[in-house]
């Protein structure tokens, strides 16, 4: 189980073991041993709420830095439309782009007018789609992740349409060579991200093929010198180059997705709880009445991510203003993305795995007794979930007694009520006893 | 002889609990995923459980379900102080229902739900005393 890139990691010089990251784990992933966070592998997918959740950066992101991209010949920026997002409101994409090729990318290429292909693409796959409903979209990866590993039954509901990014990338990529008479290996395009889980899907993207984008960098390492880079665009240098415009804008906050659409009956869900009672309604068989579902990690979709420095709500103000202002005028030209389509250009081919939590044990009986053990075992528990112990509920703690990855001594509400019980029953502490239950 | 291996928890269900309603099937479905059973079979026993628990959400004051799981089926017990059912066989029909204005206008109530339970399971047994209350028994083999 392993083999298994994450998009975050710990530090363990740093990790001081103060347990912050410990509850905020959706899947129970993170236990702290000998004062220090341990991630269980195979049930982390990625959210990086436990970087998040880090005060002492104890827990890092695997994104990239500037120096690992040193032996490309050229390189690209590619910008979420996040980024548009984290500045004042006046102040333009443009300027934003101009910024980035300030701060060491030989260029800068936008994303949202990929964004806004891609939904247009998704209106096509949608307008002649015949299979069962709703189909989910697939662009955030640690929602891809809790499908593969907690409802295989709705992989084949996530459209098989690449993402923006990924399609922005190769377009850009192929601009260039031919541009600039380069190999394609000798161009760098490297993704400004405003999550860590975006790095799995460049690493290790689904359905085997290869990722058209080089490495991540987090909008959060960037942002102080593009602030400072900013400051001495020169206001008309940039003027010249097309606007960034569409509805593809609006992609960062939750429903940007769906307003982009034309798609009658959508919905947008934000945040793992919430999705994960949608995802339940959707494998009951319900919500069939509903062609397309945006699912987000994050409650207030990509604005929200934990590498981003805005406040999402007010990234989310700033992100619908500037679609109020340039979202009107499409930037993809619909008959020629319905050709496009027809001709797979976003398609992505192959079949998504599941890949399911570990069970107990391999063995059936096995697992069913060890389930049992575990019952047992947590109705001895103070049932108090404190964390104390290091694991974040009292029924993980089960789990990991039964499994052999703790002791039911590491419980220390249940050490001190035997150490009183056993002062309460000595006859010679009678004294000492009842001072300790005062 | 060693005894079969065997894993069994119960639930309580209260009539018209919104709030709660649907989390004991949600908790079955962790657990089937905990002990590895196969994700099409989880998902109709998650299915099942879930139209069963609603039953006595939507029509029940209240009731329990119990879950047990052996290598060789799951097997969901459902228990109600209700109403009961006059006739067993217009109940099983699909679009059949007794549901009221308001229960239909939650959404619940299409007359979907027993019959969804028997396609789902292998096994499925239903008792019913008209006055007393309901007992189902679902079950799914491995």
């Amino acid at each position: 189980m392993g083999e298994y890139f994450h998009s975050v990691r710990v530090v363990p010089e740093r990790c001081i073991g103060r347990m912050a990251c410990l509850k905020v784990c959706p899947t129970e992933a993170i236990r702290v041993r000998h004062g220090k966070a341990e991630i269980l592998e195979d049930r982390c997918i990625d959210c990086g709420e436990c970087a998040r959740a880090c005060r002492h950066s104890a827990i890092i992101p695997q994104t990239s830095s500037f120096t690992e991209f040193s032996e490309f010949k050229y390189t690209v920026g590619l910008v979420s439309p996040v980024l548009y997002g984290q500045f004042r409101k006046d102040v333009l994409p443009s300027t934003i782009l101009a910024g980035v090729r300030k701060i060491g990318f030989d260029d800068a290429c936008d994303v949202a007018c990929a964004s806004e292909a891609v939904s247009a693409a998704i209106d096509e796959h949608l307008a002649s789609y015949r299979g069962p409903l709703p189909l989910l979209s697939p662009f955030c990866p640690t929602i891809v992740r809790l499908i593969q590993a907690r409802y295989p039954s709705l992989i084949d509901l996530l459209i098989p349409i690449d993402s923006p990014m990924e399609i922005a990338a190769r377009e850009v990529r192929n601009k260039k060579m031919k541009e600039l008479g380069l190999r394609r290996d000798e161009i760098g395009v490297i993704y400004l991200t405003p999550c860590p889980a975006k790095m799995v899907s460049i690493k290790y993207p689904l359905r085997k093929r290869v990722s058209h984008i080089d490495g991540a960098i987090a909008i959060s390492d960037i942002y102080h010198s593009l602030l400072s880079a900013m400051g001495e665009v020169n206001s008309s240098a940039h003027e010249v180059e097309e606007p960034v415009k569409g509805m593809g804008l609006g992609w960062p906050v939750l429903g940007g997705q769906v307003s982009a659409l034309q798609a009658e009956s959508s919905l947008a869900v934000g945040g793992l709880g919430d999705v994960e009672r949608i995802l339940d309604e959707i494998e009951r068989g319900k919500l069939g009445d509903i062609q397309f579902v945006e699912c987000h990690a994050c409650a207030q979709g990509c604005c929200g991510g934990s590498l981003t420095v805005g406040d999402p709500y007010v990234t989310r103000g700033t992100i619908l203003s500037l679609v109020a202002r340039l979202g009107k005028a499409p930037c993809a030209d619909r008959e020629k993305i319905r050709e496009l389509y027809q001709k797979r250009y976003f398609s992505l081919p192959g079949k998504i795995p599941s890949r399911p939590f570990a069970p107990l044990d391999k063995d059936i009986g096995k697992a069913i007794e060890k389930r049992k053990r575990i019952q047992e075992t947590h109705e001895g528990l103070p049932q108090i979930n404190c964390g104390a112990c290091g694991a974040p509920t009292c029924l993980s703690f089960a789990e990991d007694v039964v499994l052999e990855r703790a002791r039911l001594g590491d419980c220390p509400v249940l050490t001190a009520r035997q150490a009183r019980t056993a002062a309460d029953s000595s006859p010679d502490l009678d004294g000492a006893s009842q001072v300790l239950t005062l | 002889m060693p005894s079969e291996p065997l894993f069994w928890q119960r639930f309580d269900i209260f009539g018209r609990d919104f709030v709660d309603a649907g989390k004991a099937s949600i908790s079955i479905k962790g657990i089937l995923r905990e002990i590895g059973i196969h994700p099409s079979l989880i998902r109709r026993a998650a299915i099942a459980s879930y139209e069963a628990e609603m039953n006595v959400v939507l029509y029940a004051s209240k009731g329990t379900m119990e879950l047990r799981v052996t290598p060789k089926d799951i097997r969901v017990m459902v228990e109600d102080e209700g109403p009961g059912i006059p006739d067993i066989e217009l109940a099983m029909r699909e679009g059949y229902s007794t549901a009221s204005d308001e229960i239909r206008e939650m959404g619940f109530g299409a007359g979907m739900g027993l019959s969804n339970i028997k396609k789902n399971a292998d096994d499925f047994i239903i008792r019913s005393l008209v006055g007393k209350g309901t007992t189902l028994e679902i079950t799914f083999r491995l």
